[in-house]
């Protein structure tokens, strides 16, 4: 079980990180979503896998533990106001350039501005 | 006054200028002045201490295990210094009164000069290195806002750039040099370090911290190599060059090194390095002086060219010398403040300050003419002035002074530079005031009226004053040199006098001042020599080597960084796999110590559903709906993961984040295109591919490691199941932890959270204010669009299930201290009900009947939890201490009624408020103006294009 735990992890990992390296801002939204869920579950999994032992106090002998589920419920929440900023500044570079390219390469003539 | 305030007065006076600027500038100067004379008289209040020979010291612990204290103390060196920069910044501050002119932002200026004071003031009242070093860096700092006052002046400007690069980069050095003091000694306090003078020349860091220091000494006081600044820095106002060129900032160095002398001084490695930069210094100094034509750079190099002396004298490392250096600091600030000023009066009068379209001017500018000339002749070194004394204690010294074997080396060169010394003062005076009177002045010449000349006339009395009765500055030069030598030296028993008998030091004064009315015979053809020689420009130099710099860095930084944002991702993933390598490979893996657990069918066909939704992601990726789809079951069998592996709260945190998460990324795929074009070429894509799988393998490898070993050290878990009833009054542990334990990351996840949808909300503000609402409103969907706006099966259902989901959030709420729940659940259902009756009736409808604004409800959720907090304060608890206990109304059960649970109201109501906020600006967007929205169900879109074919 460990196994599929940790290649799953993987695996939303490798195609988080595919989608994050495309050119256009959905694709690369799409993937941060990815890396969030494979980044949460990895954190989840530092509390070890126990099947059957909530955290709820009861007369049980033992319990999972607590702390990191404590620490990725909240992470769950932000990385919804992260992905609401991202998607909103997507949104508004798009809607005001007509581009949703993610990258914006520095013009030469921009560099020597610079100096 | 304690010493505190005495340093605070300067900054918190600092607020008052510019409040005062709209009460006209006599209101402005006048606050300013009044500032600085409390915190004078303040100082002067502890002058019986010092004279006692005490050390008055103020202390707070700020962070004791840093070493970070917030010490002051006053001995006579500080005590000097601070005198110098108040008593001198006071009458800078009547003097600026009068030559700023009207144009000239008063309290700007007053604000930034304040600002400086209080920096200065800092440095030579701190007993902490490290708070030293804070206020070195704001003088450096001010002092960049003050030469560059005049904002229009491109000369300003760069003079401003060039004195914070050298002296910042300089402040950095130092930085190093005292944090290896601090560590050689094991203590930041600087009474502890003057005491080891044997620990620290004994330790082998003792060069490398020599060489730091003596770099941020060396830059702040203009020493050779980095002069070069200060005569740029000459672009600032007059009463700034004058206050910051004569008494404060560049006698930084200065004090600094007087400062450490007990404890740096007095080794071979000191007097090579301090002493020839030092005389070098001088004699450059003394020998650019004599050439330039600017009053004012005239000026500038003679500070080098003094700062010179002085730092020599230290570097000898006798006490004499320590001495001879402080009474030359005093007599150098004194007239060399009242030369500045007299410079700026005549460029007030005249409107220039060359020295070639001046001369003649004794008669029309008297005044100015006697202040200038008693002062210059002091710079010269001419008898009965104070300059003359110190001078001559300068030459005496070097007689002593054996510089790399040769005997004659320090007192030739130290004679060669007072004479152009003397040339330079005598210059000075003949060319400016003496000679002809000319008819082609730029302007007409005249005396200021008493603002202008009567600082400067002040700072004479001293000049002429210590110069006849040397024996009144005697016994306070040398209590300040006492607090210099420290333990290292003995007092010299040398005594202040305007006749020594005949000597060599007489000689030597003699050949300077002799010297010098030559060369200023000579001056024409020396002139001549002068310009045809070749010279490196400085300021050509520095540009050069800034470019260099810039595009050094621009050439590495836009390499990694050209704005690409794939490349920086990439460049990311690929670091952190390698670093995570090197870490693995080099390290050590224990044996697992954790059984593998088995394994089922059903979890089998999870993960099989995962992994075919995250690949088929991959794939599909460019039918941007089928991609949601796909996200979204990712999200379910994450949620389902989570229930199975014990975790029923994220569970259904994953759940109902998934249905707000897709509905919002619904609605920006509204207005973004719902196809990604293929762009990349296959190499591009093959190199992706690569660094994603080798990412992925090493996560896997990663997590399938420590899933099967336990954790090194005992998990602080076991205290928050042990506590989380007893202490908690919660059998969810989660949810105790959550809202108790770490109640305050709590606090301030819900406040990120708030300023998330702010942030939101106020980018849809911008979009729709700009000429992006043109686009909006005349955008045409690039998709048909469906006729019934509001299918009535779904207005009826979401409104009956309406009440019933607030019930369920209700629920969840009430028992999410003891069951799967809380504030952060029962947000997000809420939320999803309200959402629908958006969705099923229309942004109009639902806005009607919305009661309450958003933001509103974000600022009450942090309200009522902060308040919660602040509650237990009141039982004198700390911050967010929980408290509970249990209720019994009949005929209900016994409940419990929790602090927690009120600060969890908080988090629900922000939560709410949030994702609603954030939901509702996006809808917003979409939302369009012309076109009437009725609501009741089932109307159809009138603008939909098949509909108006058929009408």
């Amino acid at each position: 079980m460990e196994l599929l735990v940790a290649s799953a992890i993987g695996i939303l990992t490798a195609s988080g990180l595919y989608l994050v390296l495309r050119l256009r801002t959905f694709p690369v939204i799409m993937g941060t979503s990815l890396l969030t869920y494979a980044v949460n579950v990895f954190l989840f999994a530092s509390g070890r896998l126990t099947v059957g032992a909530p955290p709820i106090l009861t007369d049980a002998a033992r319990y999972t533990d607590p702390l990191p589920q404590a620490l990725v419920l909240t992470a769950i929440v932000i990385s919804f106001g992260m992905t609401a900023v991202v998607v909103m500044i997507a949104l508004g570079a798009y809607l005001g350039g007509n581009d949703d390219h993610v990258d914006d390469l520095i013009p030469a003539s921009d560099a020597e501005d610079r100096t | 006054m304690s010493l505190f305030l005495i340093v605070a007065l300067p900054f918190l006076g600092a607020l008052l200028p510019g409040l005062m600027n709209s009460a006209g500038r006599q209101a402005c100067a006048g606050v300013t002045f009044m500032v600085s004379l409390v915190a004078l008289v303040g100082l002067l209040t502890h002058l019986p201490a010092v004279l006692a020979g005490e050390l008055v010291t103020a202390r707070v612990d700020w962070i004791p295990a840093l070493g970070l204290n917030l010490t002051l103390m006053l001995d006579g060196l500080g005590f000097f210094f601070a005198c110098l920069i108040l008593g001198i910044g006071l009458l800078i501050i009547a003097y600026a009164r009068s030559y700023l002119s009207r144009d000239d932002h008063m309290g700007e200026f007053f604000t930034y000069l304040l600002l400086f004071q209080g920096a200065m003031v800092g440095i030579v009242l701190s007993d902490n290195v490290l708070i030293l070093l804070i206020f070195w860096e704001l003088t450096s700092l001010s002092s960049f806002l003050l030469i560059g006052y005049w904002k229009h002046l491109p000369e300003g400007r760069q003079g401003a750039r060039m004195a914070l690069t050298v002296t910042g980069m300089g402040g950095l050095a130092m930085i190093g040099g005292m944090l290896l003091l601090g560590q050689i000694v094991g203590s930041y306090d600087l009474s502890v370090i003057l005491e080891n003078r044997d620990l620290i020349q004994a330790s082998p860091l003792y060069l490398p911290a020599l060489i730091l220091i003596l770099l941020g000494c060396f830059t702040k006081s203009a020493q050779f190599p980095f002069h070069f600044w200060l005569p740029h820095a000459m672009a600032a106002p007059t009463p700034v060059s004058a206050y910051l060129h004569s008494a404060t900032m560049v006698k930084a160095g200065i004090f600094l090194m007087a400062r450490m002398w007990p404890v740096l001084s007095g080794t071979p490695e000191w007097f090579v390095i301090v002493t020839t930069a030092g005389l070098i210094t001088m004699v450059l100094g003394a020998v650019i002086a004599l050439f330039k034509h600017d009053l004012k750079a005239l000026l500038a190099f003679s500070t080098v060219s003094h700062l010179g002396l002085i730092t020599m004298l230290l570097g000898t490392g006798t006490a004499f010398g320590a001495l001879a250096a402080v009474f030359h600091i005093l007599n150098h600030a004194t007239f060399k403040a009242a030369l500045f000023m007299s410079a700026g009066i005549v460029d007030h009068a005249v409107h220039t300050r060359d020295i070639r379209r001046l001369g003649g001017l004794r008669h029309l500018m008297p005044v100015t003419f006697v202040i200038a000339t008693l002062a210059a002749l002091s710079m010269a070194g001419i008898p009965l002035l104070n300059g003359f004394l110190s001078k001559e204690m300068m030459l005496e010294e070097t007689l002593h002074t054996t510089l790399f074997d040769m005997p004659w080396l320090v007192p030739g060169l130290a004679t060669f530079g007072a004479l152009f010394s003397a040339a330079y003062s005598f210059r000075l005076i003949g060319h400016t005031f003496l000679g002809k009177e000319r008819d082609d002045y730029p302007d007409h010449p005249h005396d200021p009226k008493p603002g202008l000349w009567l600082p400067p006339a002040l700072l004479i009395i001293p000049v002429v004053v210590i110069g006849l009765a040397p024996f009144l500055a005697e016994p306070f030069v040398k209590l300040v040199t006492a607090s210099v030598l420290g333990g290292a030296a003995e007092m010299p028993s040398a005594h202040f006098k305007i006749w020594h008998g005949f000597g060599p030091a007489l000689y030597m004064s003699i050949i300077a001042v002799v010297g010098g009315l030559v060369l200023l015979a000579l001056f024409t053809p020396l002139l001549r020599v002068w310009d045809a020689s070749p010279r490196p420009e400085a300021k050509r130099i520095f540009d050069r080597v800034i470019a260099g710099a810039v595009g050094l860095s621009q050439a590495v930084s836009l390499r990694l960084h050209n704005g690409a944002f794939s490349r920086y991702a990439a460049i990311m993933a690929v670091t952190v796999v390698a670093v995570g390598y090197y870490a693995w490979a080099t390290g050590t893996v224990g044996a697992a110590t954790r059984a593998m657990q088995p394994t089922n069918a059903v979890q089998i066909a999870g993960w099989l559903m995962l992994v075919a939704a995250a690949c088929g992601l991959v794939f599909l990726h460019r039918n941007r709906l089928l991609s949601l789809i796909l996200i979204g079951i990712v999200g379910l069998i994450v949620s389902a993961g989570f229930v199975f592996f014990s975790a029923p709260d994220l569970a259904m945190t994953q759940l109902t984040v998934e249905v707000v998460t897709i509905i919002l990324l619904l609605l920006a795929l509204n207005f973004l295109p719902n196809h990604t074009p293929i762009e990349s070429t296959v190499l591009r894509r093959s190199r992706d591919v690569v660094i994603s799988v080798v990412a992925g393998l090493a996560t896997m490898a990663l997590s399938y490691h420590y899933l099967l070993r336990d954790t090194v050290a005992p998990s602080i878990s076991e205290f928050h199941l042990a506590n989380s009833y007893k202490g908690g009054g919660g059998t969810n542990v989660v949810n105790v932890i959550l809202v108790d334990f770490r109640g305050f990351d709590t606090y301030g996840e819900i406040i990120v959270l708030g300023i998330a949808a702010l942030l939101i909300y106020a980018l849809t503000e911008t979009l729709l204010s700009g000429p992006v609402r043109a686009r909006l409103l005349n955008r045409k969907p690039d998709q048909p669009r469906a006729g019934g706006r509001h299918p009535m099966m779904m207005v009826v259902m979401t409104r009956v299930i309406m009440p019933v989901v607030l019930l369920v959030g209700f629920y969840i709420f009430l028992r999410g201290h003891n069951e799967p729940g809380g504030g952060f659940i029962a947000g997000l259902i809420v939320s999803i009900a309200v959402v629908m009756q958006y969705m099923a009736s229309g942004f109009a409808w639902a806005s009607a009947r919305l009661r309450y604004p958003y933001h509103g409800i974000i600022g009450t959720g942090v309200l009522i939890a902060g308040l919660t907090g602040i509650g237990s304060w009141f039982f004198n608890k700390p911050f967010l201490t929980s408290d509970f206990t249990y209720v019994r109304i009949p005929p209900f059960y016994k409940f419990e009624l929790a602090t927690a649970a009120l600060f969890d109201l908080g988090v629900f109501l922000a939560v709410v408020g949030a994702v609603m906020l954030t939901l509702e600006s996006f809808s917003r967007l979409a939302r369009r103006a012309h076109v009437p929205e009725a609501d009741h169900p089932m109307d159809i879109d009138p603008s939909r294009e098949d509909t108006k074919a058929e009408a």
